[in-house]
């Protein structure tokens, strides 16, 4: 295994895209990065006391104050003169990032904080027991928006949480999936070249909340971005740049791999719904190739 | 220098003398006068610090500890909601050991809303593990923000400090303060030097995940550090006199309790109507002193046990209740003076003040006319009957 600043040996599930993602961003911004980490999955399956993962200086405080955080590690750091050539990051999940932090992650989007954050999106409150986020797609089965007689999963569609970010006016918005490691890393050390808050949100499969087979993450992710489901584009200071899709794919040949969407594959209507969204998708960011 | 200054004049002063790196704040009334006079001086170069205006306390508690983990000296300041609203933040400042200094420039809570002066807000908190520290004057507070900083960054403390002072009365008054100058300051107060820092020439975890196996001993030692600061403080305030030449802080301070047999025990500016209150009983015969409680957390129970061993009766006065409970000072001083078993005195809890109804002698008065009768612990005083008539 080639040398890592995210060390083997924590606690994640089998097929973890988040964890996967977390080592392909740490080791695109090197060791010269501090972190600040909400609580979530990440935070637990990697910093259990008296064991770390973590090799570069790396904090924890609490669910929603990441960005606020990582402001004042910012703060302090060019207070002692010593932010050139630091890279400082704000992660957490979905719900971290577009729920209860998103109060926090705007102040810092607009004080120009140059920190990069990264949402590491599995679509849920994976850490609780897969509990709808304002990131969970329409439909989606969760155990805060069960199936039943009057429910068909997720009543609402997902939050646009990297055009939120990006409607701050900064330099460099962009969103990426860990079934594109190579991406991930370039858009990361470009993201760290450019000076001011910026904002990646990388799609992170979860065997365990998707109820997918756990060697299948890969091949799930890829599936979300060919299908339209899950656009990758960047906005470079408001630039919309897309990552086009060679041939498209119908959207059942990635919900049919999950547990979460098991209800739709009966029912033609609710399918046509959700060709609609990636449809949507497709045209809103360019994807066509 | 001697100086007629407003509260949050001369403590912004002091903090700027303080040389802090990173001071983030949110407004909030009766706060304000002390951040907007950080941030001018900031803007004129007089203080070289990064000023981080934020969206919300909740954030600029969370700005302060990530400077803080940085190694970095940090301040700021709130009151009443924002206290609240930081609530979490507090906790985990004192849990990661980061030695912050705030300014609470007390206030009562919602609802209903009110901007004016009590102890509600700082109570919220009380069980976090930071060091509260109550001035009773301008003076005080001023002096109370270096003995802070001196306290929480003790390599044997690394525990994070507020300096409680009531809003509006401390500090929208004015008073003729005794301000230290920047080489006094300097001399006093050395510049912030920590190994516990997110640094990337030494890489560390800081806000593990504890388990069951681990967590009890991480508080225990909170709560022995707690203990261990009831010998350090008084030997900071005895350095501060010595350094300063006057009396600020400590644990407890009294004001004629050497024969007394009757004692009122308070916290804040409302001592400085106790003492004149005192000093009429005392006119009158009265063997009646006062037990300030300067430090609350952690509380000073051996100190005030020895200053009320001998003392006969003791009225309590406390600007916050526990709302179906007890005045929060009556509780641990009760708790306290438990242990003088069939020595213990008479003590009685009174509720004073709250949401700014002013506390004037003749309320005092009022409290010490009830000391000789039927013993309470947890009467108000000053309720207007009439008010209460409409409700019923």
């Amino acid at each position: 295994m080639a040398e890592t600043l995210f060390k083997p040996g924590h606690t994640a599930c089998a097929g973890c895209g988040q964890a996967i993602a977390a080592r392909l961003v740490i080791d695109a911004a090197g060791k010269n990065t501090i972190i600040a980490n909400n609580t979530g999955c990440l935070e637990v399956f990697s910093t259990k006391y008296p064991e770390s993962a973590w090799c570069v200086p790396w904090i924890h405080s609490l669910f929603e104050n990441c960005s606020a955080v990582a402001s004042g590690v910012e703060s302090g750091l060019k207070f002692l003169g010593k932010k050139e050539g630091v890279n400082v990051i704000a992660q957490a999940g979905d719900g971290g990032t577009a729920d209860i932090g998103l109060q926090a992650l705007s102040g810092m989007l607009e004080r120009g904080h140059d920190v990069l954050f990264v949402c590491y999106d599995n679509e849920a409150y994976m850490n609780t027991g897969i509990q709808r986020s304002g990131l969970t797609p329409t439909t989606s089965n969760t155990t805060t928006t069960p199936t039943g007689s009057a429910s068909f999963g997720n009543p609402r569609p997902k939050k646009p949480m990297p055009d939120i970010a990006a409607a701050h006016g900064i330099p460099y918005a962009a969103t990426a999936s860990v079934g594109y490691p190579q991406d991930i890393q370039k858009k990361v050390k470009k993201a760290l070249g450019i000076k001011g808050p910026k904002y990646l949100q990388i799609h992170v499969p979860c065997p365990l909340g998707w109820r997918h087979e756990s060697s299948l993450t890969p091949e799930v992710a890829k599936l979300a971005v060919e299908t339209g489901l899950y656009p990758i584009f960047e906005y470079e200071n408001g630039q919309l740049i897309p990552r086009k899709i060679a041939t498209l794919k119908p959207v059942e040949e990635y919900l049919k791999l999950q547990g979460r969407f098991k209800h739709l594959l009966k029912d033609p209507k609710a399918l046509k719904e959700i060709q609609a969204v990636a449809d949507y998708n497709v045209k809103k960011y360019g994807l066509s190739a | 220098m001697k100086e007629f200054l407003e509260g949050s004049h001369a403590i912004a002063q002091v903090i700027k003398s303080c040389r802090p790196g990173v001071i983030s704040a949110y407004p909030i009334t009766p706060q304000t006068h002390i951040v907007e006079d950080l941030a001018q001086m900031v803007a004129n170069q007089e203080l070289h610090a990064q000023f981080v205006n934020v969206e919300s306390e909740h954030s600029a508690a969370s700005v302060v500890l990530g400077a803080e983990a940085t190694g970095v000296r940090s301040y700021t300041a709130t009151s009443s909601q924002g206290l609240l609203l930081m609530a979490e933040v507090v906790f985990n400042i004192a849990g990661l050991r980061l030695p912050v200094v705030m300014t609470t420039a007390n206030r009562a809570v919602s609802a209903p809303i009110n901007i004016w002066n009590d102890q509600q807000d700082v109570m919220a908190v009380r069980d976090s593990g930071w060091v509260l520290l109550f001035a009773e004057s301008i003076q005080e507070a001023v002096d109370l923000h270096l003995q802070a900083y001196k306290i929480g960054e003790d390599p044997r403390i690394m525990l994070p400090v507020m300096v409680n002072m009531d809003g509006f009365i401390l500090t929208h008054g004015m008073e003729v303060v005794d301000m230290p100058s920047q080489e006094e300051v300097d001399k006093y107060l050395p510049s912030y030097n920590t190994t516990y820092k997110l640094d990337i020439e030494h890489p560390q975890t800081m806000g593990y995940l504890a388990d069951p196996d681990y967590y009890l001993e991480i508080r225990y030692l909170v709560q022995q550090t707690q203990q261990e600061l009831l010998g350090i403080i008084p030997q900071v305030a005895k350095e501060f006199q010595k350094t300063f030449g006057r009396e600020s802080g400590g644990l407890i301070q009294t004001y004629r309790m050497e024969d007394a047999d009757q004692a009122f025990v308070a916290a804040g500016s409302v001592c400085g109507t106790i003492r004149d209150a005192i000093d009429e009983l005392r006119s009158k015969g009265r063997k009646v002193g006062l037990v300030k409680i300067a430090t609350y957390r952690p509380f000073p129970k051996d100190a005030v046990a020895a200053a009320l061993k001998n003392v006969r009766e003791v009225a309590v006065v406390d600007k916050s209740v526990s709302l179906g409970g007890f005045g929060p000072f009556y509780t641990d001083l009760t708790s306290s003076l438990s242990f003088l078993a069939g020595k213990m005195p008479k003590v009685s809890g009174f509720i004073l003040g709250l949401g700014g109804r002013d506390i004037r002698v003749g309320s005092i008065h009022d409290v010490y006319e009830k000391l000789g009768g039927k013993q309470v612990d947890c009467e108000f005083i000053g309720l207007k009957q009439e008010l209460l008539a409409e409700t019923e």
